[in-house]
């Protein structure tokens, strides 16, 4: 007879347990983006091999090579490792984060990299996995209850701090990351409310910056008016009325405060961004020109896209970051809407799947964190598909698996080996 | 609860993917705009033109050939400057604030388009800034040709080409023409535009987002070869346009031969006229502007459209007219009178011969009285208006009056004014013969131009039908010139009057006013005219042709404010018979005596007026 901890390492050891399924999802995500990337940087003129090392896709490689190296490791590691270093791990990164700022180098406008020797380091990546690995630390402990206000606040600390360091070292995008933890507390119990709320202020902002102002005030109070008048089912009417009527005034406040936020609270670039979402036609060749090449790109693709090594808008290099933020339009350009099917299928695939995962571990801790990985990875997904097709403005965000680079092919296999490592164990924690 | 959140969470997953999945297919696969777009940016549409056709003389002598210019182009959107723009600029021969100035003016026209930067670049210099180019992109080079002139002869006829204008698009179409292309603008190259411009070619290329060439559009499938002009053969012979316009050096006038039996123009000259390689090349604009502000007009095409009264050479009109209305014989004859009208020679009287010989303005007074006093009404006034109109119909059939049909643009159709002019001007039947007396000696209300004349010296030649008078006898491969030029205009008079009038002009050269015209060889026939004009000094005019039998020349000229008809354009029309049919001039001192006078500097004083009625 075998004893039950012999079996156990076994098991670990074995890999038995590893959800197979995520991995082959998160093979495939790899390989193809290390194909698109090719494409991305092919010119028909020179003879080029996609194994290059001096072009982008050859790097990739590299970078691929060492993150299944680094998924494996990560697999090998005691599960407990995590739960018991989770505030050690962020700790450092906090610390590296204030490193950062004091002697960091400045990239692309964000003061994001710190040089150890002949590595260059970007933080605000690894900032990812140790925050969740906090959350989901500090969340499943037994004090804590998100439906209470005391509990969301010191959470909300834990997730503000970094999200702060990196506003400072003015990488907004990365900064923006951070909110997509909010699904994770949503879904953990945190009172729906101000969620809501929250959804509402961006939806009006949003309007705010499409329509004219009046015009949606004059909407609104018709649409306020109109509710209260068909809510007489609803009891205490007159409370209801008053906080109907209250609504709409912080409506217009907000939507009045929109020009006020966009004009002197963004920087320029940004504000370029937000015109060049809200009407990229009004300067295609100065901030709409991203937007613009991007959107022909794609929709140029058609049903079956025009094949692979054949985009012209790829291989003539229109489309600028065409191998990092844009990646997503050698799919739309080369492989048409099916590709695109195919592609955000791949990721809806994943997405349920971790659901699943995370909904079947015992452990809170466990459980939680699946959820950050989730939430992070979708709020990339959502971010970087949705700027390729003029539906969000352009930042920074990369298409995990997908774009080119290394720090952020690393952080996103951690992030997700991480949870599978912990899932391969579920039997073994104790809720 | 919790269960809710769960499917909430997942149901925001699926709505992002939806909407998205729905965003991408409208533009992917319903809307086709970027589709359009991809092209845009990728496909370049580069124009290939055509070899413009060349023109040579009727012996095959190049008259007009291609050179091979380039256009320097830009397109604002895609300028960078990578290299040394004073180098540019040194090399280009322009100020680096010039540079600035174009560049500002070619964003002015269109941040996107191509436009022209620098017109016209020899081979040298496109040669030395060729190097340089790949420093600056935005910039290329787009080949051209245009016209050189060997022979620098003929500028009036040959015409030149220059950049479309506006206006011009519009009228010709979008299609084979845009902005910066070259059109034939005046003279044969404007009427043959359309056979000597040829077809553009289209190439489609792909460029990549630094508009470098990277392949065909599909395999070159929707390029278009371009096809050649057709090479025009001119009428024109070389060595007699040559002698022609160095005859009329110094003077103002033109000079227009024809050969009678076919209509083809043999040398076709406005003076003073110009160099045409000045209207050609990098110096165009600069030329052009000197020309045209040339207080003697040489861009003015005499020949065309300069209205002269024809005075004596009208004569033989109406002495046509006469003998075929049987108003007069050839054996009447009129008292030269001088007290009705001023007459020159030792004549007395005149019979219908001599009245030709000496030019003899009281007998032409006296035919012209008949002419419009033909008894048709009791009324003289409503007789005169009918005679008239009679008369004028005849007259138009000689073609004055109405254009010849000439294949240059802009041809002035001379005046023969109808009655109603008369009409407006006196009253209604308030007009007769002593009111119009003057057109009996080709004086008054009357205008032709020089090709009239040529034409009306061919007629004479044919005893009786003239041929269109055109500058080109073949065009393209079909050697053929246009089909109306191969139509006969008869003029309804009988051959035998037209003999009789020949005779009489060949007495005009042989013992008459035209004698300085006389070859050894063989006796000319013509007609001179001395015609009053308000400017100065009388026109020189003479019409004639050569030799007297079988003419294979008739000829026009005009030698504005010189003299006697005798004088001058007798003379050159002389020397020019001699050239052409290889005779010898009686007089060997004529040659010089032409080439010497210079009436530009030297202007002919004007002789005393003593015609009119005392």
């Amino acid at each position: 007879m075998i004893s039950l901890e012999t079996r156990q390492s076994l098991n670990q050891r074995a890999g038995s347990e590893v959800d197979w399924p995520t991995v082959g999802i998160y093979l495939f995500l790899v390989t193809w983006g290390w194909l698109n990337i090719f494409a991305a940087v092919y010119d028909p003129e020179l003879e080029q091999s996609i194994f290059d090392l001096n072009l982008n896709s050859g790097k990739q490689l590299l970078w691929i090579g060492t993150a299944v190296f680094l998924f494996g490791f990560i697999m090998l590691i005691d599960y407990r490792f995590w739960e018991s270093f989770a505030y050690y791990i962020y700790t450092a990164i906090i610390l590296l984060l204030i490193g950062v700022l004091i002697g960091g180098k400045v990239v692309a406008g964000s003061k994001s990299w710190i040089q150890i020797g002949s590595f260059a380091l970007q933080p605000s990546e690894f900032a990812k996995f140790a925050t969740s690995l906090a959350v989901a630390m500090h969340v499943s402990s037994a004090n804590v209850k998100l439906e209470n206000f005391k509990s969301l606040v010191s959470t909300g600390f834990i997730i503000a701090m970094p999200a702060l360091l990196i506003l400072l070292q003015n990488d907004t995008g990365s900064t923006l990351v951070f909110s997509s933890l909010l699904l994770v507390l949503f879904r953990e119990g945190m009172n729906p409310v101000p969620l809501a709320f929250g959804i509402f202020c961006v939806a009006l902002f949003i309007l705010a910056l499409i329509f004219n102002k009046f015009i949606l005030i004059i909407s609104l109070g018709i649409l306020t008016i109109l509710i209260i008048l068909f809510s007489r089912q609803i009891r205490r009417r007159f409370g209801f009325i008053t906080l109907a009527f209250v609504a709409y005034l912080f409506s217009v406040v907000v939507i009045f405060s929109v020009d006020y936020f966009v004009n002197n609270i963004l920087q320029p670039h940004q504000q370029n961004r937000i015109k060049a979402l809200i009407n990229p036609d009004a300067d295609p060749l100065g901030y709409g020109w991203n937007v613009t090449q991007s959107k022909i790109a794609i929709g140029s693709g058609g049903f079956f896209g025009k094949g692979f090594l054949e985009g012209t808008q790829t291989k003539f290099d229109f489309v600028p970051e065409q191998h990092t933020d844009f990646i997503f339009c050698t799919i739309g350009e080369e492989w048409g809407w099916a590709g695109s099917l195919i592609l955000i299928g791949a990721f809806i695939l994943l997405f349920i799947r971790l659901i699943y995962l995370a909904e079947r571990q015992r452990s809170k801790f466990a459980r939680i964190y699946g959820y950050c990985v989730l939430s992070i990875m979708f709020f990339h997904f959502t971010i970087n598909i949705g700027m390729t097709i003029g539906l969000f403005p352009v930042i920074g965000i990369p298409l995990p698996f997908f774009s080119y680079g290394g720090s952020s092919l690393w952080s996103f296999t951690i992030l997700l080996s991480i949870f599978l490592n912990l899932d391969a164990n579920r039997k073994n924690i104790l809720g | 609860m919790k269960e809710n959140r769960i499917l909430i969470v997942q149901f925001v997953i699926f709505l992002v993917a939806a909407v998205f999945l729905a965003k991408l297919f409208y533009i992917q696969v319903i809307d086709t705009s970027y589709r359009d777009e991809a092209n845009h940016n990728v496909i370049q549409r580069i124009i290939e033109y055509p070899y413009r056709g060349i023109i040579s003389d009727r012996n095959g002598k190049l008259l007009v050939a291609n050179t091979a210019v380039y256009d320097l182009m830009v397109i604002p959107k895609k300028v960078k400057i990578n290299g040394d723009k004073n180098r540019l600029c040194e090399l280009l021969g322009i100020s680096p604030e010039d540079f600035d100035n174009r560049l500002a003016l070619a964003k002015k026209y269109s941040f996107v388009k191509s436009s022209i930067f620098f017109e016209q670049m020899s081979e040298v210099k496109f040669g030395r800034i060729q190097d340089l180019l790949s420093d600056f992109p935005g910039f290329y080079v787009q080949a051209r040709t245009v016209r050189n002139y060997p022979q620098a002869v003929g500028a009036n006829a040959l015409g030149y080409i220059g950049e479309i204008s506006k206006e011009k698009i519009e009228l010709v179409g979008k299609d084979n023409y845009k902005s910066g292309d070259y059109i034939g603008i005046s003279g044969v190259e404007a009427f043959y535009e359309k056979q000597l411009r040829g077809v553009r070619g289209v190439r489609y290329v792909l460029v990549n987002v630094k508009g470098e060439e990277k392949g065909r559009f599909k395999n070159g499938q929707y390029d278009t070869a371009s096809v050649p002009g057709k090479d025009i053969v001119a009428s024109l012979d070389l060595d007699l346009q040559l002698y022609a316009e160095k005859l009329m050096r110094n003077k103002i006038g033109s000079i227009v031969a024809i050969e009678p039996s076919t209509g083809e123009i043999l040398a076709f000259v406005s003076a003073p006229t110009y160099d045409p390689n000045l209207l050609t090349g990098e110096d165009f604009s600069k030329n052009f502007v000197t020309l045209s502000r040339d207080s003697l007009k040489p861009l003015f095409n005499r020949a065309l459209m300069a209205q002269y009264p024809p005075g004596s050479i009208f004569k033989t009109i109406n002495a046509l007219y006469a003998l075929q209305n049987r108003i007069i014989g050839t054996s009447t004859v009129f008292p030269c009178n001088r007290g009705i009208i001023a007459c020159h020679g030792h004549h007395t009287s005149a019979d219908f011969r001599t009245s030709i010989q000496y030019s003899c303005n009281p007998y032409y007074w006296n035919v012209y009285k008949k002419i419009i006093q033909r008894g048709r009404h009791s009324n003289p006034f409503i007789d005169a208006r009918l005679s008239y109109e009679h008369w004028r119909e005849q007259v138009l059939k000689f073609g004055l009056g109405t254009k010849t049909g000439i294949d240059l643009p802009n041809e002035k159709k001379g005046i023969v004014v109808s009655s109603n002019y008369y009409n407006k001007v006196y009253g209604e039947n308030r007009w007769q013969f002593s009111t119009i007396y003057s057109l009996g000696i080709g004086q008054g209300e009357l205008g032709m131009t020089p090709i009239q004349m040529a034409n009306l010296a061919a007629i004479f030649a044919n005893r009786g039908y003239y041929y269109s008078p055109h500058l080109v006898k073949a065009i393209g491969d079909s050697a053929q010139a246009l089909p109306q030029y191969y139509e006969k205009h008869e003029t309804g008079i009988d051959k035998e009057y037209y003999d009789a009038v020949v005779d009489g002009m060949e007495m005009v050269v042989r013992a008459g006013t035209g004698f300085l015209a006389r070859s050894k060889e063989s006796v000319a026939c013509g007609k001179t005219g001395t015609v009053e004009n308000p400017h100065g000094a009388d026109h020189s005019v003479f019409i004639g042709f050569a030799p007297k039998e079988n003419p294979k020349i008739a000829i026009a000229v005009v030698v504005e404010n010189s003299g006697f008809g005798a004088e001058w354009a007798a003379p050159i029309s002389g020397l020019l018979f001699a050239k052409y049919l290889n005779y010898t001039l009686e007089k060997n001192w004529i040659e010089n005596y032409i080439l010497n006078r210079d009436f530009i500097r030297n202007p002919a004083k004007p002789k005393p007026k003593s015609r009119k009625r005392g």
